[in-house]
């Protein structure tokens, strides 16, 4: 009993216990009505969908039990550790009800979920629940042995356990029991509840699979980095074209005519020669924010802290930038994050209405190092991803680096956008 | 008056000599990378230096770290940045000493020769020589800004040639008035944005741009 030398380490090791006892008894109070009621009305819809009912019901139902499933994802990191990875086929967003549907069911994601719903309504349940019993059955058997078992008994035998109590000598029985419990308790509690989420974990992870996944979600992000990027360069190719290409050529063939009038008429050569030098700074004007769209000079110069600071003193929002990065990360990753938080600070100067932006860029080195970049307005809220929206591009962006995008964007704000892409600084 | 260059681009670097050549002034070393620079900087003692931000050999902001160092080592060494695209977050580094003799200019303004001179001359006298881009982008910035929105338009002219560095007859002649019209508009504006009045031309550029870029 080395914990018991040390009483701050006693008193974390209960409240540990105490922490596993009490989740597990919320999770498992939770766990009951919502699974039934998720696992019942999965069936039913799906039960439906030959008369046509189903057809509607079932996405927005699946799409449910998927927030469910990522709350318990969430809670097995947050309480226990334990990551428990998803791998849910996207969806178009324009697909119609019978595409979304059957897109739904063929995914491998969405039947281990149901599983799942039906496992955490049974083996869930108990193992949830199961510290906090561990935790409270010695307090009854305390409680019989200090005499309660006189009123329980009712003059013949209660069984405490296996301890039939009905004297004295029996009831320091169920104590010593109760003692022995609570012992387990002390050392159980929390592996129990780790074990619950292990369960989750066992039923949930799309485990073997994940490698065919993985190569369809790469699959699916080169292809969008490709599209992007082709885009891009067409776009590039127009503006030079239309733009500075094109004037340049004008420019040559205003020095062409004031080469010619140089003798004839001095004074119309002189103020052809001042149009042309006004074309020149119009040029690079076009040609400067041509640059600033591929590849932002700060960026290069100073890296993704400073040009995101440079960004936000061009904002007509007052914006509070925080950088914690004791690095640089790599030139595709810093350039992605760079105008991922453009975009996102662009939406919310436009679509916000807030008169005051924080950004918040670090890095944090658990799992290979992750880039975290937050940015947050108390605007109006009521931002999504999806639809035509800046969003859905920010998200297809980083998709390329595995990165992700999460909006927390309730109807009267505030709105924070969080991305996260893994990634080492150098 | 003795110059130091460095710029990387040998035609623009050329081009510069020929011409701060042709208006009198003496190219005292006209380098190409940052070392080059630091050790002309702290070799030849010029009366200003005109400097690229991005400089070998890390082509980063080379240039201006440089001019950042040589001004700490001696302080007021007049120096003018140039650089192809304009930041005020470069423009406030240069400014934070409030020391003066600093420049910062997109490189198409050496187009016109004259004003390119001109602040070239200002900056090595110890004065402030910004882009207009720059203050652009400062007033754009502050522009429901109330302060700012008590100014009459024509003040608020005056207020970005003065924010450029311009003294009150440089003003004068651009906006074809009398120095003295342009002298009661500067007081003006002095009040309304609620400015310690100077006399001294530079100091009174340095408060004018940092009331400009002071956080909202």
């Amino acid at each position: 009993m080395t914990t018991n030398t040390n009483s701050g380490g006693f008193r974390s090791r209960a409240r540990e216990v105490l922490l596993a006892a009490v989740r597990g008894l919320a999770l498992a109070l939770v766990i009951l009505p919502v699974s039934v009621l998720c696992f019942a009305l999965t069936a039913v819809s799906v039960a439906l969908i030959p008369i046509g009912a189903g057809i509607v019901t079932t996405p927005w139902i699946l799409g449910g039990v998927r927030d469910v499933a990522d709350v318990r994802r969430r809670l097995a990191y947050e309480w226990c550790g334990v990551r428990i990875r998803s791998a849910y086929r996207p969806l178009p967003a324009d697909a119609n009800p019978w595409a979304k549907t059957f897109g739904m069911l063929r995914d491998p994601q969405v039947g281990r979920d149901a599983l799942w719903l039906f496992v955490d309504m049974t083996a869930g349940f108990v193992t949830a629940l199961l510290p906090a019993v561990l935790l409270l059955y010695p307090l009854e058997g305390f409680a019989v042995a200090a005499g309660l078992w006189r009123v329980l008994s009712g003059g013949g035998t209660y069984w405490y356990a296996f301890v039939p109590v009905s004297g004295p000598p029996t009831a320091l029985g169920a104590a010593a029991t109760a003692v022995v419990l609570l012992v387990g308790a002390w050392y159980l509690c929390p592996r129990l509840l780790t074990a619950h989420f292990r369960l989750t974990r066992a039923v949930l992870d799309p485990g073997e699979g994940e490698l065919v996944e993985r190569v369809r979600v790469l699959t699916e992000t080169r292809k969008d980095a490709v599209d992007t990027s082709a885009a891009e360069l067409r776009r590039i190719e127009r503006d030079l074209h239309d733009g500075a290409q094109a004037r340049l050529v004008a420019m040559g063939m205003d020095l062409g005519t004031v080469e010619m009038l140089m003798d004839k008429d001095p004074a119309k050569a002189r103020e052809l020669l001042a149009q042309t030098r006004r074309a020149s700074v119009e040029a690079l004007g076009e040609l400067r924010d041509l640059v600033r769209g591929i590849h932002p000079p700060v960026l290069a110069e100073r890296g993704l802290g400073d040009a995101v600071r440079a960004l936000a003193l061009r904002l007509p929002v007052p914006t509070e930038v925080t950088v914690e990065l004791p690095g640089r990360a790599d030139a595709p990753v810093e350039s992605a994050a760079y105008f991922a938080v453009s975009e996102v600070l662009t939406n919310a100067v436009k679509h916000s209405g807030a008169d005051r932006i924080w950004v918040d860029l670090h890095h944090v080195g658990e799992g290979g190092g992750m880039l975290r970049i937050s940015v947050t307005d108390h605007g109006r809220g009521g931002a999504v991803v999806g639809a035509g929206s800046g969003l859905a591009g920010v998200e297809r962006r980083l998709g390329t680096f595995d990165g992700v995008l999460a909006v927390s964007s309730p109807a009267g704000g505030p709105t924070m956008v969080t991305m996260e892409i893994p990634c080492a600084l150098s | 008056m003795r110059v130091v260059l460095a710029e990387d681009l040998f035609l623009l670097r050329d081009g510069l000599v020929r011409l701060l050549e042709a208006y009198g002034f003496e190219i005292v070393a006209a380098v190409e990378s940052g070392p080059e620079l630091a050790r002309a900087l702290a070799e030849s003692e010029p009366d200003v230096a005109v400097v690229d931000v991005r400089l070998p050999p890390t082509h980063t902001d080379e240039g201006l770290q440089c001019a950042l160092t040589a001004r700490r080592d001696r302080p007021g060494l007049p120096v003018l940045v140039l650089s192809q695209h304009v930041e005020q977050l470069y423009a406030r580094e240069l400014l934070a000493d409030g020391s003066g003799g600093v420049g910062y200019l997109l490189k198409d303004r050496v187009f016109d020769a004259e004003q390119f001179v001109d602040a070239v001359r200002r900056v090595a006298a110890g004065g402030t020589a910004m882009d207009p881009q720059v203050i652009q982008q400062l007033l754009a910035r502050r522009a429901d800004d109330r302060p700012l929105g008590g100014l009459t338009p024509r003040e608020l002219e005056v207020l970005e040639l003065m924010a450029q560095g311009r003294s009150n007859a440089a003003i004068a002649g651009q906006l074809v008035v009398t120095e003295r019209a342009i002298a009661k508009h500067t007081s003006n504006i002095f009040t309304k944005l609620g400015l310690e009045v100077s006399d001294d031309d530079n100091r009174r550029v340095l408060a004018v741009l940092a009331y400009l870029d002071r956080d909202r």
